[in-house]
Formats: C-alpha cells, structure tokens, sequence
C-alpha cells in the first residue's frame, strides 16, 4: 500500500462552518453504505437540527482505476473496460470510445451500423431511465414503480442478449462498426418493445405524475438556476430542467441524429419534479428515433473494410492469406492508430460523455481519460442540498441520477 | 380461536433442534441493502418482478448490517471500500455468511490493477462465489441456493 497522508484537523477547518467546532451544528456521516446514496458515495453532512448547513461529498470508494490500466492494454482489449465505467449505459460508453477511435484512425462507419448504433444506444438510454426512475421512486417511498420499471427494463436487456449474449456488459459496438449483425429476431424484437411501451410510460405517469406525495417531495426541491448549471458545466437532463435547451444529440450532431425528427424536453423550474419529468419525456422521444431509425435501417454491412483496423470476417479466413495475416496481427498486437489526440463526446442518459485519447502509434492508447457527466454534475449537490431538510437529501440524490462507477472510474 | 380451529389436526411432527433450526435460517435470511457497482443492478434484477427473489424468503433487504445474516458482495471492491466492507462485516450479528457476486468481488475480474481488491476474500471469508461479469439473475438465485443448501447442512456442534 502507498503512504497514508495525516490530516490534521486545521487543515480540514474551512470545510465546515465555525458553529460546527462550538458544536452548536452537528456533524453526521452520510453513507458509503446507505440505501439511498445509489452506490458507495460518502457525504458529510453539517446539520442544524435537520437543516443541512453544508454537505462535503467525499468520491473514490469505487476507483477502479480503468484509465491507468486502458494503458496496458491495446485498444481493442481497453473497450471492455468501458462497459464498467457507467454501468447503466455499456452501449453509450462503448459507442463514445469507439468515436474516438474512428476519429484519430479516420475509420468508416457503415450506414446500417450507425443506425444500429443509434437504436441501441437510445434502447440503452430508455433502461437507463427506468432504473433511475425505479429506484428514485422507491427513495421517496414509491415501492411501485420499481417493481414496474424493472420488469421493463428486462425487455430491453433480452434484445441486448440477443444480439451480443451478454445482457449488461456487452462490448457489442467496436473500432469501425459493430461486433456482428443483429439477428433476424432483432426488428421484430424492437418493433414489439416500441408498441409496448407507450402504455407503460402512461402506467408511470399515472403513478407519479399528479401523485400529491410525489409532488410534496420533489417540487421546489433541489432547484438550481439556468446560470449556476453553466457556472458549474452541468449538463444533460440536470440542465435542461432548468431551462438549458442543450443536448448534444442537436448541437453537435454524431451517427445520423441530425435526420431524426425529435424534441430535447425542457423544463424551466429546475427542481427534482423537472429532472423526473424531463427524463419521462425523453423515454417517449426515444422511442421515436428508434422508430425512425427501425422504418429507415439500411442493408450492407455493419463494419468497415479497413482491415488494418477491423478484422477480416471467419470465412475469409480458410481462402485468404491476406485475411489470415490480418487476423493474426489485429489479435496478437492490436491495431496502431497514427500518433495524435482526440477528444470524441456524446450524449449519455446522464449528460456529456466524452473521451480524450492520445496515441503515440503504438497499440497501447498512451492516455485515455473520461470525461464523465456523473462526476461533473455531483459538484452541484451541497449547492442543491443547503438550507433543505436532510430527507430531501435523498431525493435530490436520486435526481441528479449519478453512477458512481461513472463518477470514480 | 385457536391455531387447532384455524389450522384444523395438524398431529405431531418430530424433527431435530438442528433442522428446525436450519430451517428457519433459511427461509429467513436477511441480506443487507448494500451495492458496490454493477452486479448490484443485477442483484435488484434478481429481487424485482421478473425474477423475485422473495420466493425464497430473500426479499427484505436490511439497511442496517445489525439486522441482517447474509451480505451480497455486489461488484469491484476498491481499496478505499475495503475497510469499510470489513467493519460492516464486523457489525453483523452471527450466523453470517457471504456471498460474493460476480468476478470482481470473487477475484478481481478484468481489473488486475492497483486499485482493486482482487477479490473480496483477501478481507472476509466467503461462502459462495458466483462467476459472472455481472452474472445473471438466475445465477445469483443459483447462487443463494446454493448457499441455502450448505446452511441446510450445518450441524449443531460446529455452531458453538
């Protein structure tokens, strides 16, 4: 183990106010287990009473360290990592990192396997809602809606399984495409869960909605300004509940959104009611560009022919020496993308995603870093959390929708 | 009225202290509302409708390690956590028993670096590993069956 660093306590002085050292506030531990933290995620809170005068979030219990070991690894093998960055969006992560690998080697996408990308991404962006939407509910005690929002989501997670074999981590989008074509099964999968699910938004809306508990817990709570958004760099439905119309998927259009038809919901109250009703309203425009994307699939195929990058396909293998010596060399050694950097970013279900990559021509990345949208937005939480009542704590927590894997990496 | 009128001639059954026991600890057995990363997403996969994991005695989730028996260790266990999963261990009552969900928590998985625990055994003893990265519902139930089985299988002497 490396070196312990000592405090002393004057040098963790500033971080609390001087009513706290007369001990007329109290100091409380908040966490890294505690049910409603959604992962291991410490806050110290500073409590007058059951007013929170200041909360100092304390991160890391879940580093994982993925971006020193993406650097010990070629590129090919650093993509599964990315699957356990943010869990609850493998496809997003996978997608952002292959981004930036096409864009440093200048690779091709194929039409159908942007399309596919999308409506994989946006699927993966629905589940991710339904498990914020289950289990902030049942943080300010809607028990129902989990059980609602889970069994849902499980529909999403057989198509993943049908397509790649894994429900959850699937490293199904690579370097230039895709892993393989979706099964003949996928369409009619898909077109069945886009039918289905209208309704089932409709169920939640009528359990949350105008439920008088609900709105008591979440309206005018937690509420930050449009300006305090930008001041700290928030983004995704944190911002755009307060009144930022900002989603990258119209600002800086990838794979294709620019010919999908679909509104960015914003709300202006920027309380946890909007961030609930912002993230409700995208599932349905998901749902739309899944459609759109459904109805216009092209046919061809789903990954480059740039075999210095992709490998060649298993049939090539027994007739052509050429395939053979790619095989060899893309799975022995990896791929060498030209030296430089890039910076390829996205929209995630919890705002911009983005990743810088800097090669050096060998087939390890030399640096890859994430920028990640859970880590930037949980700066605002004490900002959110002053002068309110330590249950609403929980239920701002739950509205920002962080992942902590996201968070810490 | 009495359990007779209610539950009609039951009879006598006669069985040992030990299953009787055993019995009860496991279609009892609380496991503490605790999550590390993602197998924690399949854990609540596996308590939620599709799968219920209440047609085991298995739903209700403590909060506090005082109330519980059994802990899911659900993901990578960082150096930072590793004191902390220790000292909950620690605070829960005995019998208890672990049961480590996924790669990462049984050996490290793909993250062989320098901040992952490889694997949670190198802090507490563990009773059932579950393979997966993350496993499915249906091999987490497997799993704590698997676990029910063993605890079925205890015997009195070894209690003490």
């Amino acid at each position: 183990m490396t070196d312990i660093r000592e405090v002393s306590v004057n040098e963790l002085r500033h971080l609390v106010s001087d009513r706290a050292l007369t001990g007329e506030t109290m100091l409380l531990n908040m966490g890294p287990q505690h049910p409603s933290t959604h992962g291991v995620l410490r806050l110290l809170l500073e409590l007058d009473g059951e007013i929170v005068v200041n909360m100092i979030p304390d991160i890391g219990f879940l580093h994982t360290g993925v971006e020193k070991t993406c650097e010990s690894k070629n590129y090919m093998q650093s993509e599964v990592l990315t699957d356990r960055l943010d869990y609850l969006n493998p496809m997003g992560n996978n997608m952002v990192y292959c981004m930036a690998i096409e864009k440093l080697a200048e690779l091709d996408v194929p039409e159908r396997a942007q399309a596919l990308r999308v409506i994989l991404v946006e699927l993966q962006r629905i589940s991710s809602h339904l498990l914020w939407l289950g289990t902030s509910g049942l943080d300010v005690g809607a028990m129902s809606t989990f059980l609602y929002c889970m069994r849902e989501r499980e529909v999403i997670l057989d198509i993943f399984e049908m397509v790649s074999g894994q429900r959850m981590m699937t490293t199904y989008i690579r370097p230039g495409g895709l892993w393989r074509d979706v099964p003949a099964e996928f369409e009619p999968a898909v077109r069945s869960f886009i039918d289905y699910m209208p309704a089932k938004i409709r169920t939640y809306e009528d359990l949350l909605k105008k439920n008088e508990l609900f709105m008591d817990r979440s309206q005018g709570i937690g509420v930050i300004s449009g300006e305090d958004c930008l001041r700290y760099g928030l983004s995704g439905p944190v911002a755009r509940a307060s009144g930022l119309n900002h989603d990258l998927r119209k600002k800086q259009p990838y794979f294709g959104y620019e010919n999908y038809d679909f509104d960015i919901p914003v709300h202006t109250t920027g309380d946890v009611y909007a961030r609930y009703r912002v993230r409700v309203e995208e599932m349905t425009q998901s749902l739309r560009i899944i459609e759109q994307a459904l109805n216009r699939l092209p046919g061809g195929p789903v990954r480059s022919n740039n075999r210095k990058y992709v490998p060649p396909p298993r049939s090539e293998l027994g007739t052509s020496m050429e395939a053979l010596i790619h095989h060899f060399k893309l799975w022995t050694e990896g791929f060498s993308p030209p030296v430089g950097h890039v910076y390829a970013v996205s929209e995630s279900p919890r705002g911009e995603l983005g990743v810088y990559m800097e090669s050096d021509g060998s087939p390890k990345p030399f640096r890859v870093h994430f920028v990640t949208p859970s880590f930037v937005n949980l700066q605002a939480l004490p900002l959110m959390c002053r002068g309110l009542f330590i249950a609403d704590v929980v239920a701002i927590i739950g509205s920002i929708d962080i992942v902590l894997g996201d968070a810490d990496r | 009225m009495g359990i007779e009128q209610k539950a009609g001639d039951l009879g006598v059954v006669t069985t040992t202290l030990e299953k009787a026991v055993n019995w009860g600890r496991t279609n009892s057995m609380w496991p503490i509302l605790f999550g590390l990363a993602c197998c924690a997403i399949e854990m609540m996969g596996a308590q939620a409708s599709n799968n219920d994991l209440s047609r085991f005695g298995m739903e209700l989730n403590r909060a506090s390690p005082r109330q519980s028996d059994l802990m899911f260790v659900a993901g990578r266990v960082s150096r930072k956590m590793a004191p902390v999963v220790r000292r909950l261990y620690d605070q829960m009552p005995a019998p208890k028993w672990v049961i480590a969900i996924g790669d990462c928590a049984s050996c490290g998985g793909v993250f062989n670096n320098y901040a992952i625990l490889q694997g949670v055994d190198e802090i507490i003893p563990v009773n059932v590993y579950i393979a997966g990265c993350p496993p499915r519902p249906e091999a987490i139930i497997h799993g704590v069956l698997t676990l029910h089985e063993n605890v079925r299988k205890e015997r009195i002497k070894d209690w003490a």
